[in-house]
């Protein structure tokens, strides 16, 4: 179809740009916003490449997850637009350069177009696509890939402990009650018979 | 023209070169080198779908799975450090982070 | 016994330097003066067995190196010359030790010293002892080592710091000269034991070889030569021998055994222990005689002079070392180590009775601050006339036999140098007289210019200290009488024997008994008491001419007080120049070159570098990100580039 190529070059200029538009923008929000138009458009590209179990996770974790925090980091950070840092021009053409070598040498590698990739070895986990691409998915991550797919669940449970842990503030203003504390507590510990003679204090 | 997989490699790649050029090219805010380093996790994951559908092999799109499970966790812990950052210094300008210097 | 004798005053020494805490300093002195005596005891016994009765042997204790056709061992070798200065060395030695546990009782290091004595003591038997040139010249740096220690005794003061290097480098300068000998007599005769050296000796007499600049230079005359050069650096001839004055800085005891009696008479001892090699070198005996005498005038000349009673009785010494050297010059090897036994014992006799003065006054070594005490201290008074005679050599007194002797060798010499040393002789015993006669007066006679606390506590010194000297004046009184006969008289050659060789046409010893003319006999007798009376007529009689005197000859006196500028024309020439080059080395050589380029010069680099490199840790991340993105690019741009 003809449709399919203009859709790709639609979905990619738009990637591109709103990356530029990440890096480039003054408000922070406003870069959050262009991120998730990135991520949207991504998961547009992915989409074309059939792989569409993988493009809902990404709309679902990135955008709904990811950059929502980020949202909310930057809302929360007292951030002051006013001030503009000097320096972003010294460093672009050098930087620039640098980047664009980057990027030539890999079209290079990539090749324009017209050459064909070779395959060298027998795909592992082949495709069908008699199956939904998340049975397909999941066929293999629960069988093949377990240890994989386990290790990533103990890396989320690792960041998200780090993470609480590393926000976390007590605060001293507010009375809680601890009733390990009260239970382990001893009359002889708290209270003491005082004998208070008449007309004094204690 | 027929959209064969370099082009798909070619939008990964400038992905990745804007996010290499978002870390180091901002003055503004740390945040800006968070999102640029997303924007290199998902070039990387445009990359192992297109080498996936290309090969026919559903190695890339499971360890494109588990790439974007890594990279939310350390956008996670990354926030998480960059608020207590800021509780304790007040400022996220990129300037000011130089405690390394000497 | 031999070995005894020789290694006896080395244990001593070491218990005594090493026992200290054990044995304190009574127990230092008493094992070192009862070890000596017993090898003073030990020495006359083997004096009457080799010497008298001709026993000579030769003792081998160690091999020591054996490489191609150098053989070297340690050995002792026992003849004439060695049992006559065996038993000189170990007389004056037990002399001076006893008189050093009285002279020395309030000095804080008493072990120390009387184990550098009894040390110096083994050094001096070990050079006399010697059966080859490597071992006498271990024998000949040790009592440079010993004498450096010794002069530099009490070491918190500068200038007997000074002066004891000043004393080891001028026999250093000596010893290369003796090195370079030992090394030419290796060249020509393949071996340096003395037996084979004198036995191929004839042989050798004409042979040549090439040295330094000369080719085809007579050997023996080099080797003759170059081994003077180190006696005259250790007996403090003319030219190397500033050191000998300075060497007062040390203890009086010190003085009278090394710098009157033993190391500077070691010189002596070489030539004449060389002379088979010497006797075929008459160009070296010319030097020696020449070299002899003009030190015996010039030492005698500043003699007349000097203030302090210590250098005077020195460059006495000196001026005797002449006497002795131009008598070996003339072939009178026989009379110049005779004059050696005699001169040992008048000369330490002398020494010691300055040191019982020095002590009897606090302290005081200055003449013009001393006089007026020979009632005060008779014994000293009268050791003090018995050595003067036997220094001037009037007779019946030690030192007359042995300096007519010398005197009239050289009368009968017939080479070119022997006239010249006969008058210089004869000149100088008059000096001699008069500046003896004049130590004397200026010392004990005259009006007190002691102060007048100190007078009243001069005494005569204890029995410790008087027994030495009574020693001494026994062998000054009576060392020439019995020695005449067997040293130069009708017995020297059975004495002598094989010890000391001297040609036919040399041998002036003999020509002096038969030839002799009786004004030559009379003449150094007439001079002495001319001395005696001049001495008297300007110090006791009219004490006001020597004043009168120095107005008049005031740039002479001078010159002589200055020692002849010597020590200024060093100084200039060669002092001040090896400073100027050691402070080159020093500045540019070690501290810009070395320490530049060394240790100072790479951590200021290091410094350098790290600060310049430090600027790159900027702290930014982002600084660091793009270095990793450069070095990333850089390696992938390689990669394409260069790679398969």
């Amino acid at each position: 179809m003809a449709i399919l190529p203009l859709v790709f070059y639609i979905l990619a200029i738009v990637t591109i740009t709103s990356a530029v538009m990440v890096v480039t923008s003054r408000n922070p929000v406003y870069a959050v916003l262009f991120l998730i138009l990135t991520f949207f458009n991504a998961a547009g590209l992915f989409l074309l490449m059939n792989a569409e179990f993988l493009a809902m996770i990404l709309l679902i974790i990135y955008i709904g997850a990811v950059a929502v925090l980020f949202l909310f980091v930057v809302m929360m950070l007292n951030i002051n637009l006013v001030v503009l840092r000097q320096g972003f021009t010294s460093y672009l053409p050098i930087g620039g350069m640098i980047v664009l070598a980057l990027l030539a040498e890999i079209i290079m590698v990539i090749g324009l177009g017209g050459t064909e990739l070779k395959v060298t070895a027998a795909a592992t986990s082949p495709i069908s696509y008699q199956i939904t691409n998340a049975e397909a998915i999941g066929r293999v991550i629960y069988t093949d890939y377990v240890l994989a797919f386990h290790t990533a669940g103990i890396v989320l449970l690792v960041s998200m402990i780090g993470a609480i842990v590393l926000a976390l503030r007590q605060r001293t203003d507010v009375k809680r009650q601890s009733i390990n504390k009260q239970n382990i507590r001893l009359p002889e510990e708290v209270v003491e018979l005082v004998k208070v003679t008449r007309g004094r204090g204690v | 023209m027929a959209i064969t997989i370099n082009h798909y490699l070619i939008v990964a790649a400038i992905l990745f070169t804007l996010g290499i050029f978002g870390i180091f090219l901002n003055r503004k805010n740390v945040i800006i080198i968070l999102m640029s380093i997303e924007l290199m996790l998902l070039a990387v994951n445009i990359n192992f779908i297109a080498f996936s559908t290309q090969f026919g092999d559903l190695v890339g799109q499971v360890f494109a799975l588990l790439v974007l499970t890594v990279a939310a966790a350390e956008a996670a812990v990354g926030l998480a450090i960059l608020v207590v950052f800021f509780r304790n210094r007040g400022s996220i300008s990129v300037d000011d982070i130089n405690l390394m210097k000497g | 016994m031999y070995i005894a004798i020789v290694f006896l005053p080395l244990i001593s020494a070491l218990i005594s330097a090493f026992g200290k805490n054990k044995l304190g300093d009574k127990g230092a002195q008493i094992v070192t003066c009862t070890s000596i005596l017993i090898v003073a005891i030990l020495s006359t016994v083997a004096f009457w067995e080799v010497a008298l009765n001709g026993q000579y042997q030769t003792i081998k204790l160690l091999t020591w190196i054996k490489i191609g056709s150098l053989e070297v061992n340690w050995a002792l070798r026992w003849d004439s010359l060695t049992a006559v200065m065996v038993i000189v060395i170990s007389v004056i030695s037990f002399c001076v030790h006893l008189y050093s546990i009285e002279y020395m009782s309030d000095d804080p290091s008493i072990a120390r010293f009387m184990s550098y004595l009894s040390l110096f003591t083994f050094a001096m038997l070990m050079l006399v002892t010697s059966d080859n040139l490597i071992q006498l010249f271990f024998g000949w740096e040790s009592v440079g080592v010993m004498s450096y220690l010794l002069i530099g005794f009490w070491y918190d003061r500068s200038s007997a710091n000074a002066a004891a290097i000043k004393a080891f480098l001028m026999n250093r300068i000596g010893d290369f000269g003796f090195l370079l000998g030992i090394f030419s007599c290796f060249v020509i005769f393949d071996s340096l034991d003395f037996n084979t050296i004198f036995m191929v000796a004839p042989k050798m007499a004409n042979s040549t070889f090439n040295f330094l600049f000369w080719k085809n230079i007579n050997a023996v005359t080099v080797i003759s030569i170059m081994l003077f050069l180190g006696a005259m650096g250790k007996s403090a001839q003319l030219g190397l021998h500033t050191w000998l004055p300075d060497a007062m800085e040390g203890p009086t005891p010190v003085s009278a055994l090394i710098h009157a009696a033993t190391m500077v008479t070691a010189g002596v001892f070489l030539v004449a222990r060389m002379s088979p090699l010497f006797e075929f070198a008459p160009e070296a005996l010319v030097v020696v005689t020449y070299i002899g005498a003009a030190t015996a005038f010039f030492a005698a000349t500043i003699a007349l002079i000097q203030n302090d009673i210590k250098r005077v009785i020195a460059y006495s010494t000196c001026s005797q070392l002449g006497y002795m050297f131009f008598a070996l010059g003339v072939s009178a090897y026989p009379a110049a180590i005779f004059h050696l036994v005699t001169h040992a014992f008048f000369k330490a006799l002398l020494f010691l009775s300055a040191g019982s003065v020095i002590h009897a006054i606090n302290n005081e070594q200055n003449m013009k601050k001393m006089g007026g005490m020979w009632r005060k201290t008779p014994w000293t008074y009268v050791m003090f006339w018995i050595g003067t005679l036997a220094l001037i050599g009037i007779p019946f007194f030690a030192g007359y036999y042995s300096k007519d002797t010398i005197l009239e060798s050289a009368f009968a010499s017939h080479t070119g140098g022997g006239k010249f040393a006969f008058w210089m002789g004869i000149v100088t015993a008059l000096l001699t007289a008069f500046y003896s006669c004049r130590l004397l007066f200026m010392t004990f006679h005259g009006k007190s210019r002691i102060n007048h606390y100190t007078f009243k506590n001069i005494h005569d010194p204890s029995p410790i200290m008087l027994i030495p000297l009574l020693v001494l004046a026994v062998g000054a009184l009576l060392s020439g009488i019995i020695g005449y006969k067997y040293f130069v008289g009708t017995q020297m050659h059975v004495f002598w024997g094989s010890t000391i060789k001297i040609l036919e046409e040399h041998n002036t010893i003999k020509a002096a008994h038969h030839y002799t003319p009786n004004w030559v006999k009379l003449l150094p007798i007439l001079v002495a008491f001319i001395g005696i009376s001049l001495a008297y007529i300007m110090y006791i009689l009219q004490p006001s001419i020597p004043n009168k005197i120095k107005n008049v000859i005031r740039p002479l006196q001078i010159f002589l007080l200055n020692k002849w500028f010597f020590d200024e024309l060093y100084n200039y020439l060669f002092v001040r120049n090896s400073f100027r080059v050691g402070w080159l080395f020093w500045k540019t050589g070690d501290n810009t070159i070395i320490n530049g380029f060394g240790p100072d010069g790479i951590s200021m680099v290091t410094k350098w570098c790290a600060k310049k490199v430090s600027i790159w840790q900027t702290g930014y991340l982002y600084h660091y990100a793009f270095a990793i993105l450069i070095g990333l690019v850089a390696l992938i741009s390689w990669q394409l580039a260069f790679g398969s």
